[in-house]
């Protein structure tokens, strides 16, 4: 344990001095350097009480089953805080809160989407989920399968997702810590990549579950206490609020209504699908519904998730037009140059990150900076901790090396972890000047299409065998990420080709790639009348047991 | 433990409590899907109602409310179904398994 502590001691000295030479190198601007120091201290308080957590959770985490699911004895309530910490990523935070600046109510449009995924996975899947699976999601895609396969599936369709969610969240890390701590990028993705890999690497599931808790209860308080500041100052009428952000808003009344955002009735339902289906298919929100005690706490845990999630976007939309009220007027203190034309100091997406400070001043502008920084390395930290458990438990232990020990599970998880954490950054960095703002949807589209059809049809249809979900998985996974290809937002945003030429012509790809995966696993199972295959379909009632009533569902693992 | 699988697999009981339970789910949802379908149909084909104000001299449109309203009820079906599961269908789900189990 010394030798942890030295780690972490001498880790937060470099995490000081990253700071102070970024700073150093920012002397022309002294007013941003002072409210850098509040954001970097804050920052650090809280890594130094998460990694003092973390060193807590090593002294508990000794077996595989503590790394994934932190010995499975988190309640429903703390659980469905975490899963709520997992999905308020920054991207959603500042993402919804910035739309919401710009363009009013197509904001809300956003944030209800992200919101409908879980009553879905609420009704069909949580306590499904929670009685076949041990620690990761293919425990359940696979119960009556051909492990190999399935197994195979699932690991490159968690990874493939992990891979796409993570470059986000690492590329919006280097670009939020340069314009919030004044920090370089290279420093910043560093910074990131070795604490998330400390909470993961010593703490586990009950360390990446503790610092999730603690951030969401951060990102919720430091939210509530935005709009409450904004409601405030209108006597708590939002009618007052909406007359004063449609006087002052370039976009007038426009901000009232529906604008542009969805552009057809296809679109529109597909992007739909991606963020109510996809939700119920990421590996690393999955994964939290092994860490309950059994299917009562899984149900609790999405009904507080979904409560939190429902709550903390009603206050974005707040804050999206607290920012209109409070940010156009004052444009010397937060446009670029002090013009409106040349937009907001550091990005649209900063609009939240301004309300702070207008609302709450420099001590509180630290607060929501440090939140924002944490949100992002407690999210890659669930990233990568699912990535870590579909390498070590799905292909090592279940594929490669059938019947290895706890220990050599957890050794290869611990090494997985590494690789991941130094593969975090190295993507970071090369995919620092890229633009990555398709990836997030990326990722609910290939999960919608891969891991959602596989899970769903494994579970609920008698007849789906081995063949069908794993040729239907890698249809969907293979068509998602095609058809995303040739869809504007990367064959001409990324990719370059001239505008207009892009041969994919909606905004995602969900509606095609989902409905490919389902049809292919329902044709290809029955077609497949192998011997595996009635094998399969024979096994098919005594799942259907362990599903519904949870008799010999593994339990926690009691410490 | 097989004794009890069987047991619990022969008894009519279990078989009608999983119909019952199964529809219950897949009819919520269906209602969730059908709220937030709704909305976004409205999106994609009538904006102009959504962007109807609430009432004369108000800048607030319907489709605020309206919204707020989805977020609001998603949460409250999630909640419903939970007590459901949690309190009446756990108890015949356990009473199930005693039977089974004597």
């Amino acid at each position: 344990m010394t030798k942890l502590t030295q780690i972490l001691a001498g880790f937060l000295a470099l995490a000081v001095a990253g700071g102070a030479i970024a700073a150093g190198a920012d002397l022309g601007n002294t007013a941003k350097q002072a409210t850098n120091w509040t954001a970097i201290v804050m920052f650090a308080i809280f890594v130094g009480g998460t990694l003092y957590i973390t060193k807590w959770a090593a002294s508990k985490t000794k077996s595989a089953a503590d790394f994934y699911t932190g010995g499975g004895g988190i309640t429903g309530f703390q659980n469905g805080l975490a899963i709520a910490g997992d999905y308020m990523s920054a991207a959603s935070f500042l993402g919804i809160s910035g739309l919401v600046f710009a363009n009013g109510f197509d904001g809300l449009i956003f944030s209800i989407g992200w919101l409908v995924g879980w009553p879905v996975i609420t009704f069909l899947m949580a306590e499904r989920l929670r009685n076949l699976g041990k620690f990761t999601f293919a425990d359940v895609a696979s119960y009556r399968f051909a492990q190999t396969p399935v197994r195979i599936f699932a690991a490159s369709a968690s990874l493939v997702i992990v891979a796409f969610y993570m470059i986000a969240q690492m590329v919006g890390a280097g670009q939020l810590i340069k314009v919030l701590f004044g920090m370089e990028y290279l420093y910043a993705e560093i910074l990131v990549g070795s604490v998330m890999m400390m909470y993961v690497l010593f703490g586990g599931m009950t360390a990446t579950t503790w610092v999730q808790i603690i951030k969401a209860c951060m990102l919720l308080g430091g939210a509530t206490f935005m709009a409450v500041s904004v409601l405030l100052q209108f006597g708590f009428s939002p009618e007052a609020l909406f007359v004063k952000a449609v006087e002052v808003h370039s976009k007038g009344d426009a901000l009232m209504s529906p604008g542009a955002l969805i552009k057809d009735p296809v679109s529109a339902i597909s992007v739909g699908m991606a963020l109510m289906f996809g939700t119920a298919g990421l590996p690393h929100i999955l994964m939290r519904f092994f860490t309950v005690p059994n299917a009562k706490e899984a149900r609790k845990s999405v009904a507080w998730a979904t409560t939190w999630i429902g709550y903390f976007y009603i206050l974005t939309f707040i804050i999206g037009f607290g920012a209109i009220t409070n940010l156009v007027q004052n444009p010397t203190d937060f446009y670029v140059g002090g013009e409106l034309a040349k937009g907001l100091k550091g990005g649209g997406n900063m609009a939240a990150v301004h309300l702070a400070k207008a609302v709450g001043g420099d001590l509180f502008l630290g607060f929501i900076s440090a939140v924002a920084f944490a949100t992002i390395l407690a999210v890659v930290a669930g990233l990568t901790l699912s990535g870590a458990s579909a390498v070590s438990h799905d292909l090592y232990a279940s594929v490669f090396a059938k019947g290895c020990t706890s220990e050599q599970e957890l050794r290869v998880s611990k090494i997985t972890t590494v690789c991941l954490g130094v593969l975090a950054v190295v993507l970071g960095i090369a995919f620092e000047k890229e633009n990555v703002a398709y990836m997030v949807m990326l990722a609910f589209v290939i999960a919608c299409s891969s891991n959602f059809p596989v899970l769903f049809m494994s579970v609920l249809w008698k007849n789906c065998t081995t063949r069908g979900a794993v040729v239907g998985g890698f249809v969907g996974l293979a068509s998602a990420v095609i058809l995303t290809i040739g869809s504007a937002s990367v064959w001409e945003a990324v990719m370059l080709n001239p505008k207009g030429s892009a041969w994919f012509p909606y905004n995602s790809a969900a509606i095609f790639s989902m409905s490919a995966a389902f049809f292919t696993i329902w044709l290809v199972s029955i077609l497949d009348n192998s011997p595996q295959a009635q094998k399969e379909r024979a096994l098919y009632p005594s799942q259907q047991l362990r599903s519904e009533t949870g008799l010999g569902a593994s339990g926690a693992s009691g410490h | 433990m097989q004794n009890v699988l069987d047991k619990v697999t022969a008894n009519p009981k279990f078989h009608e409590f999983i119909a019952m339970r199964s529809t219950y789910s897949i009819v919520m949802a269906i209602v969730s899907a059908a709220a937030y379908y709704g909305f976004i149909l409205l999106v994609a084909f009538n904006k102009e109602f959504l962007a109807t104000k609430v009432g004369a001299g108000m800048t607030m449109s319907i489709g605020v409310p309206i919204g707020v309203g989805v977020i609001v009820f998603t949460i409250i079906l999630t909640w419903v179904y939970v007590r459901r599961a949690n309190t009446e269908f756990d108890a015949t789900n356990e009473a199930i398994i005693k039977e089974a189990q004597k």
